[in-house]
């Protein structure tokens, strides 16, 4: 064993100062990179924090589109998708599929009329262990160019000033596309009557190994109907979940998965920048839903619906959001699963 | 092996420099992912779930390692506190090497989530989807995490202690390259 060798007392000093600062250094590196000192990152809690309520969140509950049901039915994939993807769920087959009809409001108890942004949340599991999860809504663009500018947003749309959503407008041109629907769109009596789009672009890898800049929309089967606002806030507070219901139970209810394919010139990083009508257009095959059930004890429940998990032959592309949204996602459902005591698991909507 | 070791073996050396490297940038990905909503959050995941199996994988081969070479016996000199806190400090440091992935690898299943590695490859799931143990999971992933980084500061510490201070040679039996040290040299030669 080699002898300890004293060492001169200025130079343990000088040690003990050199260990110090290694320790201090690398806690600091620490701490910067989880972001205590830069108290003006935008993090997933400060979008959450965004998209609450003054009252705060409803605990147990999604943070966002708080308020749904869930579904489950199958994927009938016609094949054509695999022109452009690899990925096993676009071969010709059925697929197991859930999902989830939402409301986007932070409120769970939310009057279906008064909410203008609907949902869909969805995951499709071919058998070997891949899964494509997608969370799709019924505006033709997104609201938000970037995550901090839909970040901005929510505090503009939150904000006591009512001067706040014209400013964030002014500043924000790019709302204007969004903003002409939500005023101006038609709204539907029924979930399935209503468009769902994907909006952020990904990228399908086929099989030779090309890349093609998608986006993908579900569109329904069922004969639309437009009503006014005005009269479907004459049915109940809940009546899409009633009408869903009801017509789930009278017999399939179908969409058609539409994926649009972008010219090289068409902006991908940007959902408020719809790509031009005549790109090309590729069913892949139907969306089939066949049972609806309670969100409480309903299987969508503890899903999240999380737009990066993608199947191998499908990823993200330079569009900021699914990443984002990722992120927000996840944050949401750490907490309610946490709060789930706060969300009893008893169905207290209408049977199914 | 007659002789008292005075180094780790060659492989045992290796494998804790390259284990350092991967479970610093663990660490660092794990608070900094958590953090962002950026675009880089998506390949930091991905990379976090990924270098997370190669370090279970190592830490399994180094513990078969420790098993097989053990290791140099601590100076006769150091107080039995200190001597103390290195033994149970390792033990902590092996628990959480071999831990904190299959803790990450669990909180995935229990949040019905695939865990997918870089290249497409998928783990089955450990356990079903489950609010409660999600939630356990997620708080022992969680601040074990910070538990494990202040742990290898103190380690770093320790061992920067024993190289300028002491100089007993508990730094340079890990050392990554020979250290030219007087009360080391001679070792080196034996041992070769």
């Amino acid at each position: 064993m080699p002898e300890p060798r004293p060492s001169p007392a200025h130079s343990v000093l000088g040690s003990i100062v050199l260990i110090g600062v290694v320790v201090a250094g690398s806690a600091a590196a620490f701490a910067y990179t989880a972001g205590w000192l830069s108290p003006e990152r935008l993090t997933p809690w400060k979008m959450l924090q965004a998209l609450a309520p003054p009252s705060g969140p409803a605990l147990g509950h999604r943070r966002n589109h708080a308020k749904g049901i869930c579904f489950t039915g199958v994927f009938e994939s016609n094949g054509s998708g695999a022109a452009i993807s690899r990925a096993s769920v676009l071969a010709a087959g059925q697929y197991p599929a859930l999902g989830r009809f939402n409301l986007g409001t932070p409120n769970p108890d939310a009057a279906d009329a008064s909410v203008r942004v609907r949902g869909m949340g969805l995951r499709i599991t071919p058998p070997n262990g891949e899964e494509w999860r997608t969370a799709m809504i019924n505006a033709p663009v997104f609201a938000a160019s970037t995550p901090e500018g839909f970040h901005e947003l929510l505090l503009a749309a939150g904000s006591k000033d009512t001067n706040a959503m014209k400013v964030f407008a002014r500043a924000h041109p790019e709302f204007a596309t969004f903003g002409a629907w939500a005023r101006n769109g038609p709204w539907t009596g029924s979930y399935a009557e209503d468009h769902f789009n994907g909006l952020n672009a990904f990228i399908f890898t086929d099989s030779s190994g090309a890349d093609h800049a998608v986006r993908w929309s579900l569109l329904p089967q069922a004969q639309i109907i437009p009503v006014a606002q005005d009269d479907l806030e004459k049915l109940g507070a809940d009546f899409l979940k009633q009408e869903i219901t009801q017509r789930v139970r009278s017999g399939p209810q179908r969409w058609t998965m539409a994926v649009t394919v972008a010219n090289p010139s068409d902006p991908t990083a940007d959902p408020t920048k719809a790509w031009p009508e005549d790109r090309r257009t590729i069913d892949v095959g139907t969306l089939v839903v066949q049972r609806i059930e309670a969100e409480a004890d309903g299987p969508c429940r503890d899903i999240n619906f999380d737009p990066t998990v993608l199947p191998p032959g499908i990823r993200t592309s330079d569009d900021p959001f699914p990443a984002a949204r990722s992120s927000v996602y996840a944050k949401s459902y750490d907490l309610r699963t946490a709060e789930a005591k706060d969300y009893p698991r008893i169905p207290t909507g209408p049977k199914p | 092996m007659n002789a008292i070791r005075h180094h780790f073996a060659p492989l045992q050396r290796l494998l804790h420099w390259l284990m350092a490297i991967c479970i610093l940038a663990m660490l660092f990905i794990g608070v900094g992912m958590v953090s962002t909503i950026m675009p880089k959050y998506v390949p930091l995941v991905s990379i976090h779930k990924t270098l997370g199996t190669v370090i279970f994988v190592l830490a399994l081969i180094r513990l078969v390692t420790r098993f097989y070479y053990g290791a140099p016996p601590l100076p006769v000199d150091l107080p039995e506190p200190m001597k103390l806190a290195a033994e149970l400090s390792h033990y902590a440091l092996y628990a959480l090497m071999i831990g904190m992935p299959l803790l990450g690898w669990a909180m995935l299943s229990a949040s019905a989530y695939p865990a997918e590695l870089y290249g497409g490859i998928y783990l089955p799931a450990l356990l079903p989807q489950s609010d409660s143990l999600h939630t356990l999971l997620w708080n022992a992933h969680f601040y074990l995490a910070f538990a494990f980084f202040a742990l290898i500061l103190m380690h770093a510490a320790a061992a920067l202690f024993h190289a300028l201070v002491r100089h007993d040679g508990v730094f340079a039996a890990m050392a990554p390259v020979p250290i030219r040290e007087e009360a080391t040299q001679v070792e080196y030669r034996v041992a070769e």
